[in-house]
């Protein structure tokens, strides 16, 4: 007995050195060749830095809003509402949003309104809205910034992420860079 | 055809075809033949067996095996709490979080040396990165323990009589190095090249573009992601798992982790027909577990797609599908998909919040879990199908009057009688617990996020979670307290290792046992018959156990919405 507990006391040290370090110092040894050298990958404008994949909390009036978030887009946590389906709390709740929404966009039916823009994500840090919630906001935006609906369709167009290969998975929107983009339009 | 849909196809194929030569070549590995990755990893084993002391030729019956393999685990239960617990102050804690109180680092050590990783604090402020690899490891080793305890049971189906099934440590070691190691290795890469981090540096400030100031958090991501999904233990780095956008930044790192936590288990049940040669076999169980697992996912992708019918009513174009607990980038048919694919086997991680999933989801994700064997956890899913078998192997020879034998090995009382006391277990755990936590409102009610009958499923899910070693949970209850942390820690230990010591105690029985030729009498169990007796079984079983527990908490919730 007393030499199985020593074998095993060996063995997990021995394991513990081969998994937690070798293999960690490996994997952070490949990581230096990849995109901004392993640290997240990283968008640029105007001389300050983002994270491309962490969402940002967007209320204004003049940028394309992102979705709600339980965490406040506060990346230093994650999670969503947990909210059940029937939960008659939570239905109040979108009820409010959906309200809150049709104020801030008058031009909008309520028919329009995407889920998703109603919906907290369930990682709270969701980058991405759905093509058509990008497109709900357009009226409002043309309103507040002064420019044509037609730009912002072509912005549009331009920033919506096609599916993986054209075949796999749905269409988004990176809501930082779609409003980047909408800064340096003139 | 819709490219939501066509997206988890598509990765649901690959990975079958990618796990038949997988299983090839885990059969060689532990038949002992030649491997590729001999060049690397024989000479490094032979250095690890001599400092450890150990004769890897020396073989093992299955009682032996069994002191090794709860020895191992004892030394990293302790080794666990004395991390989790001091790592306030051991180095590699840039966030300066704090240890963990006695009760959460019992159920975290626990849950992580049983391959459950329930997880009832987060991440980013509830571990340091110190912790966080040290966490990883018991992710390897638990994956490896399985898997070792499926490579005795491959032993010991073979057709000869004998009371030594193969050296433990090097069943664990070889799982380790020749499987785990390898696939974690090509997993991690992927993800670090699509933007999941692998950095020491802690949070990093950001100032938004609307000018609020928030910190980030970052760290050993891509390492840690890999074997979370390739040893199916589940346990995110971050809070909210692989929804988090820099654990699963994109469509394709979702199909990734999604192909690699079911391919090991896939590779497992091939692995077996080839070290057995009986190729048939395996496709008998591939089978079952397939129509079980496509009747689970087939619904909840079509529920999840269609919608919360409470906000289609409200007027709102939902045509998205479900998106409460959902990412944009995945869409709610990969979201389902995962939730069904993270259940039957026990991984864990979600990319979607299951507590928002629709009540038919719930139900079908609850279901995954209590049949705990439609593919299942790195080794341990076939030795839960394997008790199913010998249960219907016995039944099935009762009916047409045969002796029950499998693989020529004849199944008497002893071996009957450990294998029902297995399959009752699972649901005695999960349902006595239920029914305490829902009898003690102040320590169960008092906690859950959701009231009615969600709130029931939100109890149900954590004891069911905890009972098939899955660990994904309805996140909204408040699960850090000492009730939790202790009953779901009692469950998981009962949980894991019972059901791995009565299968290798009934192999290893039968194993010794005198091998009976096969002869016309002979029940055949490579046939489509005897899956769909295995099927019913199965069937049976969950449906008399569950079904009262179910019709209050997710079918209740499903008519009071519909």
């Amino acid at each position: 007995m007393k030499n199985t507990f020593l074998q095993a006391i060996k063995l997990s040290l021995a394991c513990l050195i081969l998994l937690s370090g070798i293999y960690t110092l490996l994997i952070f040894g490949i990581a230096q060749a990849a995109p901004n050298h392993g640290k997240g990958e990283v968008v640029s404008a105007n001389g300050k830095t983002y994270y491309a994949n962490i969402g940002q909390s967007f209320t204004s009036d003049k940028y394309f809003n992102s979705r709600p978030s339980a965490v406040a887009y506060n990346a230093a946590g994650s999670g969503g509402s947990n909210k059940g389906p029937s939960n008659s709390e939570y239905l109040a709740e979108v009820q409010k949003r959906i309200d809150t929404i049709l104020i801030l966009n008058p031009d909008m039916k309520r028919s329009a309104i995407p889920a998703d823009l109603v919906t907290a994500s369930g990682s709270g840090l969701d980058p991405h809205i759905s093509v058509l919630a990008a497109k709900f906001q357009i009226k409002r935006i043309a309103k507040a910034r002064n420019i044509k609906v037609n730009q912002l369709e072509t912005l549009i167009e331009n920033h919506t992420e096609k599916a993986l290969l054209g075949l796999f998975g749905p269409e988004k929107i990176n809501v930082l860079e779609l409003n980047i983009a909408l800064d340096k339009l003139k | 055809m819709n490219t939501e849909i066509l997206g988890i196809i598509i990765v649901f194929v690959l990975t079958v075809a990618l796990a038949i030569p997988l299983g090839k070549y885990i059969a060689r590995v532990y038949r002992g033949e030649k491997t590729i990755t001999d060049v690397i990893f024989n000479p490094i084993e032979k250095i690890l067996f001599r400092f450890c002391g150990i004769n890897p030729a020396e073989e093992m019956g299955w009682k032996q095996h069994l002191k090794v393999l709860l020895t191992i685990n004892f030394v990293w239960f302790l080794l666990s709490m004395f991390v989790l617990m001091c790592q306030g102050w051991l180095p590699l804690n840039p966030d300066n979080n704090p240890g963990m109180t006695a009760d959460l680092a019992f159920n975290t050590a626990i849950s992580f040396v049983v391959n459950c990783n329930l997880q009832h604090y987060s991440g980013e402020t509830g571990l340091s990165y110190f912790g966080q690899l040290f966490l990883m490891f018991l992710q390897f080793v638990s994956a490896a323990t399985g898997l070792a305890a499926a490579a005795i049971l491959f032993n010991a189906l073979k057709e000869r009589t004998t009371e030594k099934l193969g050296n433990f440590y090097v069943y664990f070691l070889k799982s380790l190095t020749r499987i785990l190691l390898p696939l974690s290795i090509i997993v991690a890469t992927l993800l670090a090249f699509n933007g999941t981090p692998m950095t020491f540096e802690g949070k990093q400030k950001m100032v938004t573009l609307q000018g609020e100031s928030v910190d980030v958090s970052t760290g050993t991501v891509a390492a840690f992601t890999a074997i979370k999904h390739i040893g199916t233990n589940g346990g995110g780095f971050f809070g909210a798992n692989s929804a988090h956008p820099l654990e699963n930044p994109n469509y394709f790192t979702n199909m990734v982790e999604l192909a690699a936590q079911m391919i090991v288990p896939f590779a497992m049940i091939f692995a077996l027909g080839f070290y057995l040669n009986r190729k048939k076999l395996s496709l008998m169980i591939f089978g079952v577990m397939t129509v079980g697992f496509l009747l689970l996912a087939v619904p909840t992708v079509m529920a999840e797609m269609n919608a919360n019918p409470a906000l289609t009513r409200m007027g709102i174009d939902t045509s998205m599908g479900a998106t409460e607990g959902k990412e944009v980038r995945f869409g709610a048919a990969a979201s389902g998909f995962w939730s069904i694919a993270t259940t039957v086997i026990s991984t864990g991680s979600v990319n979607s919040m299951h507590d928002s999933a629709m009540p038919i989801s719930g139900l079908m994700q609850l279901l995954a879990m209590m049949v705990n064997c439609f593919y299942g956890g790195c080794g341990v899913g076939l030795l839960n199908f394997y008790i199913f078998i010998i249960l219907s192997v016995f039944i099935s020879g009762l009916m047409v009057g045969r002796t029950p034998e499998f693989l020529g090995k004849k199944i008497e009382a002893r071996e009957m009688k450990i294998a029902m006391v297995i399959a009752l277990l699972h649901t005695l755990l999960i349902l006595s617990g239920t029914a305490l936590s829902t009898a003690l409102p102040e320590l169960g009610a008092s906690t859950l996020n959701n009231p009615g009958f969600h709130g029931f499923s939100e109890i149900l899910y954590e004891f069911t979670s905890s009972s098939a070693n899955n660990g994904s949970g309805y996140e909204g209850l408040g699960d850090n307290n000492p009730w939790w942390n202790i009953t779901t820690g009692v469950v998981l230990l009962l949980s894991r290792f019972l059901p791995i010591i009565g299968p290798i105690a009934i192999a290893g029985i039968l194993a010794s046992k005198k091998h009976v030729p096969e002869s016309a009498g002979t029940l055949k169990t490579d046939t489509s018959t005897f899956g769909l007796m295995v099927f019913a079984v199965i069937f049976i079983i969950a449906a008399l156990s569950f079904f009262p527990a179910l019709a209050l908490g997710p079918i209740a919730e499903y008519f009071s919405l519909a």
